[in-house]
């Protein structure tokens, strides 16, 4: 706590939901349906963005064509992942790790400068709502109608309203598990199956159970979902510090709150610059009051930041009575440079620092990737064979992953041990994208072997993928045995 | 399910299971009421001067989906084997999962069978598609023993090579691969007579390669070769009829030289090939014959 005594914001207790006051009630209660009002500003314009980019990438990738291929597919069946030119196996998993790594820093250094970015502007919860937020209000109008539509009793306009959005729901809703299957069935495929509901079962059961959950998220559940089962909402509080910026409330500006009009100085009256109009509160998707503080339910959406900017803008006062603030800058009452001075502190930086270590070793890793693997597995059948003259024979597999989409040749050479021949063929091809065991047998004459003793001796393979058109050619070397009996 | 020691653990299990899910329920009504704790909706304790923990209901929708949990738990234990040794309505096993999805996988791959069933070895050999088939096929079924290569070990016949215990045509390898073989060689000594003589019809054995042998003791055995000519031929040739392996050739399943032959006219031997029809499908056996046909004439794509 800083020196110079900050006010505190009492913690205002919700209302009992107990019929009775001071008695025990259901513990149970039905969600409070809360009706947004629509915001215009600088935030919701940045968050209408985000909704465009992350959906048109969402809606739009799967429909992209890449050699006569999908451009992003991840065959699980075969167990390959189509990425643009890239081809992953199920031995790349470490891409993922280091992908999933990636976003948990991202997410770390989103949080510790602006509190909840990713909640606010690009969580898919929250990009859906926005979405079927927009559908209802073309239907049904914006919050106070939808209150008077919600009591009004059935009537052909409630009928017509309902349904329509319900259609246009349900409509998203599909689309939108039709699009993520499209990403694991080829979406043409998906496509010209979905004329005649061909579906097979497991894509029946995605498509609705992702539409479903689509529907019912963005539809019914909406700040539901951030309020009581996103994890992150939990342990976000761990992320912040007083130095990350929030959506916060200036309360030395704006209390003594009161009503007034447009040409009465404030001052006069002792009140503060807050009208208490309600409009931030109207506007928040969670239904809380931001004027009683941080409170774990706010997902910074900034939706009452844009409202209250409006207002400060009608009664001519100064905007940012509500603004992205921290909670040093508003006990100190510094001004936005100082606050944004505090911005690259160490716990940033740091942040920073691994985010784009990580970021450059997983470019670089997947730049430097070899186009194909090999694994060398002894036989276990037995150790070694002895051949006619008195030569010791070992067989190896060697499994080789071809990680391009071409046939590839490739041939076996042998390193590091004195005396070794194959004797089986040494060339040969892998299709497109596909493994292959190639089993090689390895020869040591006689006179060799006994200058070795018995036991196991290293040895290494060199795999080579032979130059063709413009590829040059690639090396694998890998490590193995060579066993001489007693 | 024979895996209690006796009935009354299973039953244990069985009411175990079926108290957890009603308690489950129980606790959900039992904690259902609020109590009142304190008038300010807070449950009255307060931490480090101003930190209190406010009383608020849960949200409905998780009730339901409480009880659903209770409803699908409820479910499973009928449907699947989960209430102790009962094996649940489905008669669901793992083992009846697994061939049904085997059978799937067969019904699958049929289309594919069904085009190379009917071809022979010949046109299979130069077909690609049926050679990557035969090829992993053998490397997962048959190389253990005959090696990735297939070029076999001590006691493991050579598959590479042109030389044929039973005869190299595809309806006798398949016959080998469907049904197994069983190389009988009955100890010898006895009738070949004393142990100067095993010697000396190992020597003339290895003369008959023209391997490296002691022409008088290959000499003196030849007249005791009588003993072994009933299967492996007057002129050693073998018998495919029986399985007899050819001593003319310089292949030596069993292992080179005087010692070796000796040891196997002493001891015997029986040489197992197991039975693989259980295993694979007349289709996949069909096409392995072929791959395995093929790695003797060098016709194939393999290794």
């Amino acid at each position: 706590m800083s020196s110079t005594n900050p006010r505190v914001i009492p913690i205002v207790a919700a209302e009992a939901a107990s019929e009775v006051e001071g008695e025990g009630g259901w513990l149970f209660e039905k969600q409070k349906k809360i009706y947004p009002r629509s915001v215009t500003g600088t935030f919701a314009n940045w968050r209408w963005a985000m909704v465009w980019l992350t959906q048109i990438v969402f809606y739009g990738l799967p429909w992209l064509q890449w050699n006569d291929r999908q451009a992003v597919l991840f065959d699980l069946a075969a167990r390959r992942f189509y990425i643009f030119g890239l081809v992953l196996h199920p031995q790349d998993l470490v891409y993922l790790a280091a992908l999933l790594i990636v976003c948990a820093y991202s997410l770390f250094l989103f949080t510790a400068v602006a509190g909840r970015l990713w909640c606010g502007f690009t969580c898919p919860q929250t990009v859906y709502t926005e979405i079927f937020l927009w559908v209802e209000r073309r239907f049904e109008g914006d919050r106070i109608a939808r209150m008077r539509l919600d009591e009004a009793p059935w009537s052909f306009n409630k009928l017509w309203r309902k349904a329509g959005k319900q259609a246009v729901w349900i409509a998203i809703g599909l689309w939108t598990g039709f699009t993520l299957v499209g990403y694991f069935t080829p979406v043409k495929v998906l496509w010209s199956e979905a004329f005649t509901l061909g579906f097979g079962p497991w894509e029946w059961f995605w498509v609705l159970f992702y539409g479903f959950a689509t529907y019912g998220n963005a539809g019914y559940l909406r700040e539901q979902v951030c309020t009581y089962m996103c994890p992150y909402a939990r342990f976000q509080s761990a992320m912040f510090d007083r130095d990350t910026l929030i959506v916060s409330y200036d309360p030395a500006r704006g209390e003594p709150r009161g009503s007034r009009g447009r040409k009465v100085d404030p001052k006069s009256k002792g009140l503060g610059d807050c009208i208490d109009c309600g409009l931030c509160v109207q506007v928040c998707p969670t239904g809380i009051d931001i004027r009683n503080g941080l409170q774990y339910q706010c997902i910074g959406c900034a939706s009452c930041v844009d409202v209250c900017n409006e207002v400060m803008d009608k009664m001519n006062y100064e905007r940012g009575l509500i603004r992205f603030a921290t909670q040093n800058g508003l006990s100190n009452r510094w001004s936005k440079l100082q606050t944004l001075k505090r911005v690259l502190r160490p716990r940033v930086l740091v942040y920073t620092t691994v985010l784009a270590l990580i970021c450059i070793g997983f470019v670089v890793s997947l730049a430097l990737r070899s186009p194909f693997r090999v694994d060398v597995v002894r036989d276990r059948g037995a150790l070694a064979r002895l051949v006619d003259d008195g030569a010791i024979e070992n067989v190896y597999r060697l499994q080789v992953m071809n990680a391009t989409e071409a046939t590839q040749h490739y041939r076996v050479t042998l390193e590091g041990l004195d005396g070794a021949s194959i004797t089986s063929k040494a060339e040969f091809e892998v299709g497109a994208a596909e493994a292959r065991w190639w089993p090689v047998s390895v020869q040591v004459p006689h006179a060799a072997t006994r200058a070795l003793g018995p036991g196991a001796h290293p040895l290494r393979f060199r795999v080579e993928r032979l130059a063709r058109g413009d590829d040059g050619s690639v090396d694998v070397v890998e490590k193995s045995t060579f066993v001489v009996p007693r | 399910m024979s895996d209690f020691f006796n009935s009354g653990w299973s039953t244990f299990i069985a009411v175990a299971t079926v108290v957890s899910l009603v308690a489950c329920l129980a606790l959900l009504v039992i904690a259902s009421r609020r109590k009142p704790m304190a008038n300010d909706n807070t449950t009255g304790h307060v931490w480090d001067v101003d930190l209190v923990e406010l009383n608020n209901p849960l949200p409905r929708w998780w009730m339901v989906l409480f009880v659903l949990t209770v409803v699908c738990g409820g479910a499973y234990v009928f449907l699947y084997p989960g209430l102790g040794s009962s094996a649940g309505t489905l008669n669901w096993t793992s083992t009846g999962q697994y061939e049904a999805e085997q059978k799937k996988a067969t019904n699958a791959m049929a289309a594919v069978y069904a085009r190379y069933v009917s071809q022979p070895a010949e046109v299979l050999a130069k077909d690609a598609g049926a050679m990557g088939i035969g090829e992993r096929l053998f490397v997962n079924n048959c190389a253990a023993c005959h090696g990735s290569d297939a070029r076999g070990s001590k006691g493991f016949p050579n598959l590479t090579d042109n030389d044929w215990l039973y005869g190299g045509s595809l309806e006798t390898i398949k016959e080998t691969i469907a049904n197994g073989r069983q190389g009988v060689m009955p100890p010898m000594a006895a009738a070949v007579g004393s142990a100067q003589d095993v010697v000396n019809v190992a020597q003339y054995v290895l003369s008959l390669s023209g391997s490296p042998h002691n022409a008088i003791q290959a000499a003196a055995g030849r007249e005791k070769f009588i003993a072994c000519a009933a299967c492996h031929g007057v002129g050693g040739k073998g018998n495919q009829a029986l399985g007899a392996p050819n001593l003319s050739d310089k292949v030596w399943l069993h292992g080179w030289g005087e010692e070796a032959i000796v040891a196997m006219v002493n001891n015997g031997k029986t040489n197992v090939m197991p039975a693989h029809a259980s295993r694979l499908t007349p289709e996949q056996i069909h096409v392995l014959g072929a791959y395995v046909w093929s790695l003797s004439r060098g016709a194939s794509s393999g290794p």
